[in-house]
């Protein structure tokens, strides 16, 4: 395993809190490096339009949105590598950064890992990945036209991809588990006004059926308790996030749901030195600009954390 | 058009020299999107250490790209990319959708042996 020189900070995501921390720090001289992960970009770049971004009155897509952010922060000279971080040792004051094929000394940690998408977790969602099940619209809504499709979700995430997956398919069904909806009602009444769309609520995905690809599902209503088989093509599953946490869990105090915990009003966390923004720390606002806002508040505790310390 | 630091294949005869003159062969065949830039990342990564395999990707929109997408392997895929692992020429794994640095080495390992 091949060992570096101490890097004064390591950011570990590169979504909208990433690479906001980067260009803050970059923009301050401390050269920072940024493990993007296995997404590059968060899962930000998973959506075909984000209407409430700040600054783009005409809406923009994810990957756009993000492929902006990661040339602010390279004109800043941050650095990137694409690498996962599996586990942080504290070492006194700096950190252990082991990536699996990397091992990274550091002075400072912003974790800004993000949540990754929640799996249906039925044996059958795995052997279909790829095979009429897909976790990206934008991605493979392409190979589903005039088919017929479901979407599995009741989040913006669910209701946009729906509207969007239109463009391609016959028919998509709109799958929720709850007889209420957390998408905006922007989003809803565009999805109510789209004559491709239909909706089964309360029903959950039982099982997905299929041969080589996916031919049906069967669905349970959670009310009843009735059962159900429809046939369809593609199942797209946009059921929320999960905090990306696992790795750090040793190192910072998280919640029962693994988001990190830090101090009220900032972004410091358990471990001095450690800094947590976005996603990964938020269970309640989840939203690109809120992150965004979070990576600049963890740039600048670092900056005071390390000009404290340097003062000792 | 790709914008990453493994070879492309632009042409079909590209992919047949390719082929040809390479036991063995990954080609990842997709687009800048999120599900496939991580397995050109990954493909970046290895191809330093797997020294005994041909890396190369191609972007999935261009007409050379029908060798891959009619690989029989790939006939039941829907999700980008489309990866498929050639030895002497013939198709010996194929994954459709996004995989990780585990998942693509263990086919490497199983396929082509370890790395060296």
């Amino acid at each position: 395993m091949e060992n570096v020189d101490m890097e004064n900070v390591v950011i570990a995501g590169s979504g909208p809190a990433g690479l906001t921390a980067a260009i803050y720090t970059a923009r301050s001289g401390l050269n920072p490096l940024v493990l993007e992960g296995l997404v590059p970009g968060g899962q930000l770049i998973v959506s075909p339009e984000v209407e409430y971004y700040p600054g783009f009155p005409e809406s923009i897509s994810g990957m756009e949105l993000m492929d902006r952010f990661r040339k602010q922060t390279e004109q800043f000279g941050a650095r990137f590598k694409m690498e996962v971080i599996e586990k942080v040792k504290r070492v006194n004051d700096t950190f252990e950064v082991d990536t699996g094929t990397e091992r990274i000394e550091t002075g400072t940690l912003i974790i800004a890992t993000g949540a990754e998408a929640r799996r249906l977790d039925i044996p059958s969602e795995s052997k279909f990945y790829g095979k009429g099940v897909s976790g990206c619209a934008t991605c493979d809504g392409a190979f589903f036209r005039d088919k017929e499709i479901l979407v599995v979700g009741g989040g913006n995430t669910a209701i946009q991809d729906a509207v969007f997956l239109t463009r391609f398919a016959s028919k998509v069904t709109i799958v929720h588990r709850r007889d209420y909806f957390r998408a905006v009602p922007a989003e809803m009444e565009k999805a109510k006004s789209n004559p491709k769309i239909e909706w089964l609520i309360p029903w959950v995905v039982e099982e997905i059926i299929g041969d080589n690809t996916v031919t049906g599902a069967v669905l349970k209503n959670r009310e009843t308790g009735e059962t159900q088989q429809i046939p369809c093509s593609g199942i797209f599953v946009a059921i929320g996030h999960d905090p990306q946490s696992e790795a750090f869990k040793e190192l910072v105090e998280t919640d029962k749901n693994g988001f990190i915990l830090v101090e009220a009003g900032s972004t410091r966390t358990s471990t001095p030195g450690v800094f947590a923004c976005g996603d990964v720390c938020d269970p309640v606002y989840k939203q690109a600009v809120v992150a965004a806002g979070h990576g600049c508040m963890a740039a600048m505790d670092l900056e005071q954390y390390i000009y404290i310390q340097r003062r000792k | 058009m790709l914008n990453t630091n493994i070879k492309h294949i632009e042409t079909e005869q590209e992919v047949k020299e390719v082929l040809e003159s390479n036991e063995n062969v990954m080609i990842c065949c997709g687009r800048m999107g999120p599900m496939c830039v991580p397995v050109f990342g990954v493909m970046e990564d290895l191809e330093q250490i797997y020294q005994h395999v041909t890396f190369r990707d191609q972007d999935f929109d261009i007409p050379a790209a029908d060798f891959i997408r009619n690989v029989p392997e790939c006939a039941s895929f829907m999700g980008l990319p489309f990866t498929v692992y050639f030895k002497n020429g013939k198709v010996v794994a194929a994954t459709s959708s996004i995989q990780n640095k585990d998942q693509v080495m263990a086919i490497l390992d199983r396929e082509f042996g370890k790395q060296l």
